[in-house]
């Protein structure tokens, strides 16, 4: 008789049967994330982020392949960018972390670089933990973290992170660096790229947040992160403080939730597998057994997103043509129901949705009718 | 050690302070924020009076005809002598008749007729079309955080200093097309007049009100923690101080229930059965008359420290509240099928500045597919959760803490730009977790 | 979105086809537009890689930058740009006619009526999507501030002649096309989805292929099944069969054919300049030529699909009729061009990188007049717009079921007629709440006054528009019968606050700008240099 297990191996145990044998765990990556902030509300996402299933390869082998790729030019551009922003042992990063978020501290003339390599995400964690803890210790001084690798309790197992940098200033306090190669042009940036760097930013605090918990001194995550990119059109680097605090609580209640994978994960019929090995039929069906809330905002968020979309309207659910589509349409779900319900077809005409509908239909068949 | 908290001498410290930097200060500008039902327009009001009795030429900036026509017979009720000029528009029915009754009020819709008057009063709008030669020594610009900073640019050329007068935690202003190439620019157009005064004229002496005297001690915390987690401020009563009570006891149904609930606690929270809705929900909608209907059958009487006999609750001390003019509108509806003709109804917009002993919500996300940046904005559930002096009573669909997890949080972000604290999704999840305590689950 | 347009797009869904979202044309479409399809390098700010551009469908001029990192290349290909787009802009800047204008007599202070030149079209640029006009935006952005060697004999890097000016139109068009209902720039993507709705969301709308595949699907073929062949068909090579309309590029396109078409380029000039004699240099010149064109065979082929769509999209949008009101708020875009023509030829310096608060105040109110112009006068002209409106209960139409005569009070009494109104609609008509309708091209304004018996019968007061006598004039007053539609917004804006000079900024805005300094152009890095 095996060993009673506890809770969260017995958790961690599910979720890598529902990878498949051996298939390892993919880390909770900016793809990841940007799929949690999109769609919170989606079960089939939830359980494969939690489970580590690697979407692009689980859509590929469904025959709805992600559209996601990076151009080289971007990948060379933007190392090439990394490169020089943490040249010189990062003076420059440490200047325009001294300048954005810490005039009062002496300015940064030289700075601690640790050695953080190690063997296995577990080991560079633990590395970085350490280094960490003797920054605090070397009160007074500036110490620059270049790639350190964080672990994150996500459902119950350490997702591994690797912010590009982080800063611990003199007075201790930590900063994450987030260094992206879209511009700042004359002090202003894409919105929607900035908005997408604070979340990613704030899953870095979260985590580092809990390094400091562990720490005897609690050291203070700042909820200020510094965003670098190239100035206007030039490879120089500028920066800019960003606010977090707000992506921050967001993420956290989230991430939250995503215990609820357990939950789901006792839903699904006994021996199912997203592996990727699997026939499509297969794999198809052990997909459907978890509800998708696809909307458009997926396209640009999740791999699996032009899968549930075919799905979707399928299915003929109106959320497929926008989640504002709903708003007044009451309990009406899908195309037919809808339509069926403008025509007089069909729906209670004292449901203000129902009423509202016909209303419409009559008002633009008129208007369209006039015109011809 | 506690000290014991007095409410009166601390509103009165901050309001001495304020008139203090206001007529002998050294600052071109005075800011004072003021939560919900503070004083403020008891502080516009004061202000005005002693800047006229220094002798100091005083123009009035308010943002709606409504707001300029109360303060104008406030400034009349509390000095009647006292020489008022009303700059109104040349459109039809530009003021409150009311005014007509006022001997020392001026009305007229040129400045250059009130030229000489103490106190001259008008919309921002309307300010924005006069020219001076030589500008008023003194402003007072009041609901500036409702004030738009392009609207502050037009007539902040008419004085020489002003004391700005606001709630940070309303409405915000808005524009309706894209402003979003001058976000992270200090003098953004579109952002609120005091954000941009702040932002060149740091070292500005900022006060706030501490004290809401309208809000119960019931409501006070939550709508300070909730909505004001940097300016805290308390309730001017104690638990106990104010007491609401009905002849007719509870005949056990939903409505009935929530209402001693509310009478009891300050909240309720009426939650009819998840199903998604369109907004003019009919079962909500029955639901809140039906509440409305008897808390005036019910014989409702309202104890505080204003009146020690019971005041009966009249439909003039009720007012339900709406995000929608349609929700608005079906509820007007659906009172009058019940013969209840005088309550007022509006939406959070139009509720901005009023206060009731009892109000009745319907809850902005109720029934809804999905959440909106329109349905969470903070100052939208902050106006309707603080109009009340007694009770606030909230109906809703069951299901709203689920629909604010699911919603995305992908908002983009501007750089440089100050960012609104708390957020709307954040601010409703407290709310809801304190009415979930006063929680009545109805099948109407 | 509003009911309407949300069952247009479920009809979509259940036909197969867009539907009407307007049954007239909203936008001024120019006889002779200059469509400008740029695509950009991955990675880069403001580094082209080229673009289709000219006025000739069957024609347009490519340009193509071969090592989109090369300055040099880079300003010539910009050079071509301004030697297409500036000749283009001129002709339009010739042909002038007179107008009147209203202007502060800076003496008097009193406005007074001058005599001006207006042009007399104005110049039209169509871009693929919204991203095109945030890259004209970008360009003109990169491009104004340069110095050419006549303006500046010391600039380390000149920019050829004209090169600046091209950017100050661009910023011109790009900051222009923020004002709602403007047509100086158009992206082809948003004029279509305002004509059409489709059985997709609005984000798969901002795809022009897919976009187009709905409102004209080929024959036998469903706009869904169109759309996503658009969307997502590749060739064996893995490569999109509707490349996206840039100005972006398929990351597989960039990966497996651009980058070693750069690379054999690079290759190729790095040998010429290693030639050691004649023969060899012209032998490996061939090389380079070889090399080059192979790489403006490959922006050819992303750019020319996208070009021909636009042409279609534009055929498709001229056979709507043009909009009673378009002309109007053209001629509004062609005071707006006449205006950047004169601080041009004024020695004016190019815009500033941002707004002082005056200017941004400024553009914000004239911005949220125009957007309120829009949303009226779209209603106004087109009676699809018009029932969103009337379902919303900001309008009504029906039939006037009466009409009583009545006068207002005083010494003059003027005719105040009451007319009553039966309607289907339900306009959330508040206390003597103002109502408008279109008289003759002119809003005639009346007051609610009450409902008679239910709520279907609207009894109004009109007030204006009746002329100066006692009695209205002829067709002043609806008949008993007439069919009617009053709306609860007004169809002409009134004009907003003044606001002071720029040097007259208060304190509260941070006090005067200070003289306008000149931008410096961008610094040169090493990185754009090879």
């Amino acid at each position: 008789m095996p060993l009673p297990r506890t809770r969260g191996t017995a958790l961690r145990h599910r979720l890598a049967e529902l990878r498949g044998p051996d298939v390892p765990a993919k880390a909770l990556d900016a793809r990841a994330l940007a799929a949690l902030a999109a769609n919170p509300g989606c079960r089939r996402r939830a359980i494969l982020d939690g489970a580590g299933v690697n979407k692009t390869a689980l859509a590929s082998a469904l025959g709805s392949p992600s559209a996601f790729g990076q151009s080289q030019f971007a990948l060379t551009r933007g190392n090439a960018f990394e490169a020089k922003v943490k040249a010189d042992g990062g003076a420059e990063l440490l200047r325009l972390v001294h300048e954005k978020l810490d005039r009062a501290a002496e300015p940064p003339a030289h700075a601690r670089v640790p050695e953080l390599t190690a063997t296995g995400p577990e080991g560079r964690t633990a590395r970085t933990a350490l280094a960490l803890r003797e920054a605090i210790e070397a009160p007074g001084e500036w110490t620059l973290l270049d790639h350190p690798m964080l672990a994150l309790d996500v459902a119950g197992s350490p997702a591994f992170l690797e912010p590009d940098a982080v800063v611990v200033h003199p007075d201790g306090s930590w900063t994450v660096v987030e260094i992206k190669s879209f511009p700042m042009l004359d002090g202003s940036a894409d919105p929607a790229k900035v908005g997408a760097a604070a979340r990613q930013a704030a899953v870095y605090v979260l985590a580092l947040e809990a390094v400091a918990a562990r720490l005897e001194s609690t050291p203070r995550v700042r909820d200020r992160v510094l965003l670098v990119c190239p100035k206007d059109f030039s490879n120089l680097p500028t920066a800019s403080a960003v606010d977090v605090r707000k992506q921050r609580a967001v993420t956290a209640r989230q991430l939250e939730r995503l215990t609820r994978i357990e939950e789901i994960a006792d839903t699904l019929p006994a021996g199912t597998c997203f592996s990727p090995e699997l026939p499509a039929a297969e794999l198809t069906a052990a997909v459907e057994s978890v509800p998708a809330t696809y909307a458009p905002e997926c396209l640009s968020a999740c791999e699996l997103a032009f899968h549930c979309r075919a799905r979707s309207l399928e299915s003929g659910a109106v959320t497929s043509l926008g989640r504002s589509v709903r708003a007044e349409l009451g309990g009406l779900t899908t195309v037919e129901d809808v339509l069926s319900a403008a025509r007089g077809e069909s729906g209670d005409p004292d449901d203000p949705a129902v009423a509202a509908l016909r209303r419409a239909a009559q008002l633009r068949a008129e208007a369209v009718a006039g015109c011809r | 050690m506690t000290t014991v908290f007095d409410p009166g001498a601390a509103a009165a410290q901050a309001t001495d302070a304020i008139l203090a930097d206001t007529l002998h200060g050294t600052a071109r500008g005075v800011v004072v924020d003021s939560p919900p039902g503070a004083g403020k327009s008891t502080l516009v009001v004061r202000a005005a009076l002693e800047l006229a009795d220094a002798g100091r030429p005083l123009m009035i900036v308010a943002q709606t005809n409504a707001q300029v026509d109360d303060l104008v017979l406030r400034l009349a009720e509390k000095n009647p002598e006292l020489p008022v000029g009303r700059l109104h528009s040349s459109d039809a029915d530009p003021y409150d008749k009311a005014l007509d009754d006022l001997p020392n009020v001026r009305k007229s819709a040129k400045a250059a007729d009130l030229a000489g008057l103490a106190v001259v009063l008008s919309t921002a709008a309307k300010w924005g079309h006069v020219k001076v030669d030589e500008p008023w020594r003194h402003a007072i610009v009041d609901e500036a955080y409702q004030m738009r900073s392009d609207s502050l640019l037009a007539v902040a050329g008419l004085f020489e200093r002003a004391l700005f007068v606001g709630d940070p935690g309303q409405l915000d202003p808005f524009a309706i097309v894209g402003s979003e190439q001058w976000a992270g620019l200090s003098y953004d157009p579109s952002a609120s007049a005091v954000t941009t005064l702040l932002a060149h004229n740091p070292d500005l002496p900022q006060h706030r009100l501490p004290v809401s005297w309208r809000l119960p001690a019931s409501a006070a915390p939550l709508v300070s923690d909730a909505f004001y987690p940097y300016t805290p401020f308390r309730s001017g009563t104690d638990h106990g101080d104010r007491r609401l009570s009905f002849a007719v006891p509870s005949d056990g149904s939903g409505p009935d229930r929530v209402i001693d609930e509310a009478a009891e606690a300050g909240w309720g929270l009426l939650e009819l059965p998840a199903r998604h809705t369109p907004r003019t929900d009919p079962e909500a909608v029955r639901a809140v008359a039906t509440v409305v209907r008897r808390l005036l059958d019910r014989g409702g009487a309202a104890t505080s420290e204003r009146s020690p006999d019971p005041a009966p609750l009249t439909a003039d001390r009720i007012a339900v509240g709406t995000a929608h003019r349609d929700q608005a509108a079906a509820v007007r509806a659906a009172l009058a099928e019940l013969g209840v003709t005088d309550v007022t109804v509006d939406t959070a917009n139009r509720l901005q500045g009023r206060e009731y002993d009892v109000t009745v919500i319907l809850h902005p996300l109720s029934g809804r597919p999905d959440a909106t940046a329109f349905h969470l904005e903070t100052g939208r559930l902050c106006v309707l959760a603080s109009r009340h002096r007694h009770a606030c009573i909230v109906v809703c669909r069951a299901g709203v803490s689920h629909l604010l997890d699911d919603y995305p949080s992908t908002e983009p972000v501007q750089l440089g730009t100050v960012v609104k604290f708390p957020d709307g999704w954040e601010a409703n999840h407290s709310v809801l977790a304190r009415l979930a305590e006063h929680r009545v689950a109805w099948r109407p | 979105m509003s009911l309407i347009s949300t069952l247009a797009r479920l009809e979509a869904v259940s036909t197969g086809r867009a539907q009407p979202a307007a049954t007239v044309r909203h936008r001024r479409l120019s006889e002779r537009p200059l469509v400008f399809v740029p695509l950009t390098t991955a990675g880069e700010a403001g580094a082209p890689l080229g673009a289709l551009v000219g006025t000739d469908r069957d024609a347009p001029h490519l340009l193509v930058v071969p090592q989109p990192r090369d300055r040099d290349l880079r300003f010539t290909f910009l050079s071509e740009l301004a030697d297409v787009v500036l000749p283009y802009i001129d002709a339009h800047a010739e042909d002038v006619e007179a107008a009147e204008r209203t202007d502060t007599d800076p003496e008097t202070g009193k406005r007074v009526k001058v005599e001006v030149e207006l042009c007399a079209d104005a110049p039209q640029l169509i871009v693929p999507s919204r991203a095109g006009v945030e890259y004209v935006r970008l360009l003109g952005r990169s491009m104004r501030f340069r110095r050419t060697a006549e303006q500046d004999p010391e600039a380390p890097y000149p920019a050829p002649p004209r090169v600046p000016l091209l950017g100050r139109w661009l910023t011109h068009f790009g900051e222009r096309a923020r004002v709602p209902g403007s047509s100086l720039l158009l992206a082809m993507t948003d004029v279509l989805s305002r004509h059409w709705a489709t059985g997709q969301s609005t984000l798969e709308d901002q795809h022009l292929g897919a976009l187009l595949a709905w409102i004209a699907p080929p024959e036998g073929e469903t706009g869904a099944e169109a759309a996503v062949r658009a969307e997502l068909a590749r060739d064996r090579d893995g490569q999109l069969l509707c490349p996206p309309a840039g100005p972006a590029t398929d990351p597989a396109f960039d990966n497996k054919l651009l980058a070693p078409a750069i690379e054999r380029y690079d290759r190729a000039r790095t040998a010429l300049a290693a030639s050691e004699d004649g023969l060899e240099a012209d032998d490996r010149l061939g090389g380079l030529t070889a090399a080059e064109r192979e790489i403006r065979a490959l922006v050819a082929s992303r750019t020319r699909p996208t070009w021909d769509a636009v042409w279609r999209g534009l055929d498709l949008l001229r056979e709507l009729p043009e909009a009673g009101r378009v002309e109007e708020r053209w001629t509004r875009d062609r005071w707006s061009f006449t205006g950047h023509r004169d601080r041009v030829v004024a020695g004016e310096p190019p815009q500033p990188r941002r707004d002082d608060a005056v200017t941004a105040a400024n553009k914000l109110a004239a911005r949220e007049r125009e957007q309120a112009r829009l949303e009226a006068q779209e209603a106004l002209d087109d009676p699809l717009v018009m029932a969103g409106r009337r379902l919303a209960g900001e309008a009504f139409a029906g039939e006037v079921t009466d009409v009583v005569m009545a006068y207002s009070e005083g010494k003059r009494p003027s005719p105040r007629p009451l007319v009553t109104v039966r309607t289907d609609d339900r306009p959330h008509l508040g206390e003597r709440a103002k109502v408008f309708r279109s008289l003759g091209g002119k809003p005639q304004s009346a007051e609610f006054v009450g409902h008679e018996g239910d709520s279907s019968l609207v009894v109004l007061r009109v007030l204006d528009k009746m002329g100066r006598g006692k009695e209205p004039e002829e067709g002043s007053v609806p008949q008993k019968g007439d069919l009617v539609c009053f709306t609860l917004f007004e169809h002409e804006q009134r004009g907003g606050a003044k606001l002071p000079d720029p040097e007259q900024t208060p304190w509260t805005h941070g006090g005067p700008p200070g003289e306008q300094v000149s931008e410096p152009a961008d610094a040169p890095t090493q990185e754009d240099v090879l």
